[in-house]
Parts: C-alpha cells; structure tokens; sequence
C-alpha cells in the first residue's frame, strides 16, 4: 500500500510540462489538491482537463514535472507502484467505460474481486450497497447496453467507489444528462464525498453544477492555471478570460471562431480581393 | 529524392516503434505462466478462439481433403498408381497444407474477432478504466487470449488433419473404390512420426504465435475509431496470411533444407 502522507494536498503537481506532437498541452502548470474537498477543473474545451485527470492517473506520461499523488511521484513510479496506488483512485469515465460483457453487479464486483479475497456472500453485500447508494439496487441484473446513459454513468460511478477510494475523478460528470439525471449526479458527487471521507477532482464544462458543489475551483487555458480559487473569488475576478467563462459569453478573449481567413475571402475567393 | 529517402526512414521508425511495442506486450503479457485464478478467463477463451472456430476447421479440412483425393486419383489412375492417393494426401497435409490452411483460416476466424474485440475495448475507454482500477489489462484481456491462441493452432491443425484424411478416404476409397488396406498401409509406411507429422505441427507452434501476436497486437494498438478498428482488423488477417506464408517457406526451407 501506498504510505498516507499527513500534507494537507492529496495531490501537488508542479511544473508540469507535456506536448503532443507540435501542441503544447501543458507548459509549467501548477496545482494543489486539498484532501477531503470537491475541486472543480474547468477550462475551454482541448485544454487537456482530461489528459490532466490521466496524467494524475499515471496512464500518460509527462515530458517534464513533478506530479505527486498521495506521496507518490507518478512520474517516476514503477509500473507495479502504480497499479498499487491506482486502488485508491476511482474514476469516473465520460464514456462509464462499463465492461458490456458483465452485468450491471459484476461490473460493481469487479474491482472487489480483483482486489480483495473478500467470499461471494460479502463481495455481494458490498455491491448491493454500492448500487443502492446510487439508487440503482433494482437494476443489478441488467446489462449496460440495457441501460440508459444516466444510469450507465451511476452504475460507473458505484463502480467508481466499490474500493472506498481516497481521491475520486469525475471526467464531465454531467455531459448528456437530463436535469433529473444531473441533479442526482450533483447531489451524489457531494454525499460520497462526504460519506467516505475522499478526495474529489471534477472536470466539467457546466458552470451553474459544478459551482454549486464544488469548493475550490481552477480555470485552465494554453497549459496554465489562469485562476484558482473559491466560486464567489472566481465570479468577481479581475481577468477578462476567467469572467467570460464562468459568465459563459461566447465571444471575448476565447474567440467564437477557430481561426480561418475572413469569411467574405473564403465565400468569394479572389473576387473578393 | 530527399523527400523518398524521408518516407523510408519514417516507415522504418514507424517498423521498428511498432515492433518494440509489440514485442514488449508480447514479454510482459506472458511474464509469468497464466495464475490459478486466471483459469477461468483463460477456459472461456479456448472456447472463444477454438471451440468456436471448430465448424469452419472441420468442414474446409473435409472438403479440401476430398478435393486433393479426387485430383490425386484421377491423375495417378493414368498411371495406375491409385494405391499412392493416401501416401500424397497424408505427406502434402502434414506437412504443409494442415498447417497453413490451418493458420490461415483462423487468421480469418479468430484473429480477426480478437483485434476487433480488443480494438472496441479501447474505443469504449473499457482499457484504460480497467487500467485506472488497478487491473492490469495486459493481465486480465491481452495474456488470456494470447494463451488461448497459442493452444488451440496447433489442437486445431491436427483436428484439421484428421478431417482432411478422413475426407479423402470417403472420395478415394468409399466412391471412387481405391482398396482400403493399400491407401492405409501405404500411409502407414511411408509417414513418419517426427519428420512429416512432428515437424508439420512445430510449424503450426511457430503459425499460432504469429497469428495470435499480430491480432492482438493490432487491437491493442489500434486506433479507438469506427475507421481505425476496421483497418487494424483488415490488417491482422491480411499481415497473418502474408506472414504465415513467409514463414512457411523459410521454416520448410531450414527444416526439409538440402534442395541442392
């Protein structure tokens, strides 16, 4: 098992620097997560939020930086230190990445049976609570492709919990849901917090959700932390680029466009000229 | 010219990265012999990659062997040799087509299904969230079904060769009337235990690691889209083929060798 370190951070990276071909998707960022608090990471969209969550993860590599996790440098870990501080970690997939050729209870056994020598009567215990926390205790026969994507996400997120994780990431937690769905995400994401004293990191685009539960916030733009800090500091802030975002306007520093040629050029070529 | 010197070295690093990231699936999938545990994943791929591909294995083995009966007997009956059909059908099946046929048809079976299943694996992010959980996939999905592979070729290619026999004795000798005893005794005679069934059958260990690495490999690597699936399939059945074919030759070649 990985050492539980007393610091205050469950993670602290430092540095970080990563490129991806010719794009540089991080380039010196630093961060610290505090233990047993929902932090949001928000950004506009091919900032690398979710390759962060991988990189915390161990599953990618960067070029350069410290990224310590639980008092783990994951850079540098060997590969079975790894998959060992992985047991502390759930993580909640955008895509619930359910294994379809295994029942909703076996997808929740899963990591019970690969990690614990815990008897079936326990593993099963175990799994029918996990699944009632997330409301979906009725549906344990079903097979993901017999679920909607709401419920798919719930059955991930049990999944997610099955090993009571230290620190749990959310991958856009309330993409494609509808506003029950949503609602009953945002509220689970606050009481399994809560409930097993974790750590948790949520990406997500979904400003009025995410503000609502989260604790701390940071906003990242062309590899760096433009703004951290608590909802109400960000909504006030002085820079123009954290405003636009949290106040969602769709034109001002993020340009609308990506960037092209002026549109009359591209609509009559050289005519135009 | 500077630009297609450029092309060759980029396909050349693009060679050699592949084959180092193969290679290194390939070593740590199969570091250590499958665990206790692992018996049950490893019994429903033996199911998945050979039970399953049985049917196709029996009914090519018969007809391909009744096919070469039927052609031998006709034309060594021009010569009045029709006693040597079980003599040629047994030495051209053991020592090449069993194991080449064999291989073959499971690249299309069964390596096809194992690249498309893994590749689907990865799209759907199932890879990586195993990954995230602490399990290793090259444990729990890639080393089960290099196993499985690796066991059921060679198993497959002596069932195909029983087949294909069996179906030249029905043309040769219970249709076209060949005397029983001299299509068994001459094989009998003629066949030996390690230089034409041996060796036929250490081809197929070497077929199985080959068709077995690529498709799995190619899942593994693939790149998670409808499109990229789709070619890393089409890739593993046709670098199978070619492969096994290449292989073939050189293997016949250092094995039968002295064709002076």
């Amino acid at each position: 098992m990985v050492d539980e370190k007393s610091s205050d951070n469950l993670i602290e990276i430092r540095g970080l620097y990563l490129k991806r071909g010719r794009r540089v998707v991080f380039d010196g960022l630093d961060m610290s997560i505090p233990r047993g608090k929902i932090t949001a990471l928000m950004g506009p969209s091919g900032t690398g939020k979710t390759t962060l969550l991988k990189v915390i993860g161990g599953q990618v590599a960067p070029d350069a930086g410290e990224v310590i996790v639980n008092g783990l440098d994951v850079c540098r870990a060997s590969r079975a230190e790894l998959f060992e501080l992985r047991k502390n970690i759930g993580m909640l997939f955008q895509s619930s990445a359910l294994f379809t050729d295994m029942s909703v209870a076996e997808n929740v056994a899963f990591p019970l049976r690969e990690h614990t020598d815990l008897p079936d009567d326990s593993i099963r215990d175990l799994v029918l609570m996990k699944l009632n926390a997330v409301g979906l205790r009725g549906a344990r026969d079903l097979m993901p492709n017999e679920l909607s994507g709401g419920m798919a996400r719930r059955v991930a997120l049990a999944r997610a919990i099955a090993l009571d994780p230290l620190l749990l990431m959310y991958d856009e937690p309330f993409t494609g849901q509808d506003p029950i769905a949503m609602g009953v995400v945002q509220s689970l994401i606050k009481r399994l917090n809560h409930a097993f004293a974790a750590t948790s990191l949520v990406v997500s685009h979904d400003i009025h959700e995410t503000i609502t539960i989260a604790e701390q916030i940071y906003i990242i733009a062309d590899g760096k932390v433009i703004g951290h800090g608590p909802p109400d500091h960000l909504r006030s802030h002085d820079s123009s680029l954290i405003r636009q975002f949290v106040h969602g306007t769709p034109d001002g520093p993020v340009p609308f466009h990506y960037p092209a040629d002026e549109l009359n050029f591209d609509l009559l070529g050289e005519v135009s000229k | 010219m500077i630009e297609y010197l450029r092309y060759l070295g980029a396909e050349a690093l693009d060679f050699l990265g592949n084959l180092g990231r193969a290679s290194l699936m390939w070593g740590r999938a199969l570091s250590g012999l499958p665990q206790w545990n692992d018996i049950g994943l490893l019994m429903r791929q033996i199911y998945n990659i050979g039970v399953l591909s049985l049917v196709i294995i029996i009914l090519s083995a018969f007809s391909i062997g009744a096919v070469i009966a039927l052609q031998f007997h006709t034309q060594l009956a021009k010569f009045g040799a029709e006693d040597a059909v079980g003599v040629g059908l047994a030495m051209v099946l053991l020592r090449e087509l069993g194991p080449v046929v064999t291989a073959l048809l499971f690249a299309g079976r069964a390596g096809s299904a194992i690249t498309a299943e893994i590749g689907l694996m990865k799209s759907t992010e199932q890879l990586s969230s195993m990954e995230m959980m602490g399990v290793d996939p090259l444990r729990r999905i890639v080393a089960p079904r290099l196993w499985a592979g690796m066991l059921c070729l060679p198993l497959l290619t002596a069932i195909f060769n029983v087949v294909a026999i069996y179906g030249g004795v029905v043309v040769a000798v219970e249709w076209l009337g060949a005397d029983p005893s001299s299509y068994w005794i001459g094989m009998q005679d003629v066949v030996e235990l390690w230089e034409d069934l041996g060796k036929g059958m250490v081809k197929s260990v070497f077929f199985a690691v080959l068709v077995t690495w690529i498709a799995v490999y190619q899942g593994y690597d693939t790149v998670p889209t409808a499109e990229g699936i789709g070619m890393s399939t089409t890739r593993t059945v046709v670098l199978s083929s070619v492969m096994v074919l290449a292989t073939d030759f050189l293997l016949t070649l250092s094995m039968y060798g002295d064709f002076g």
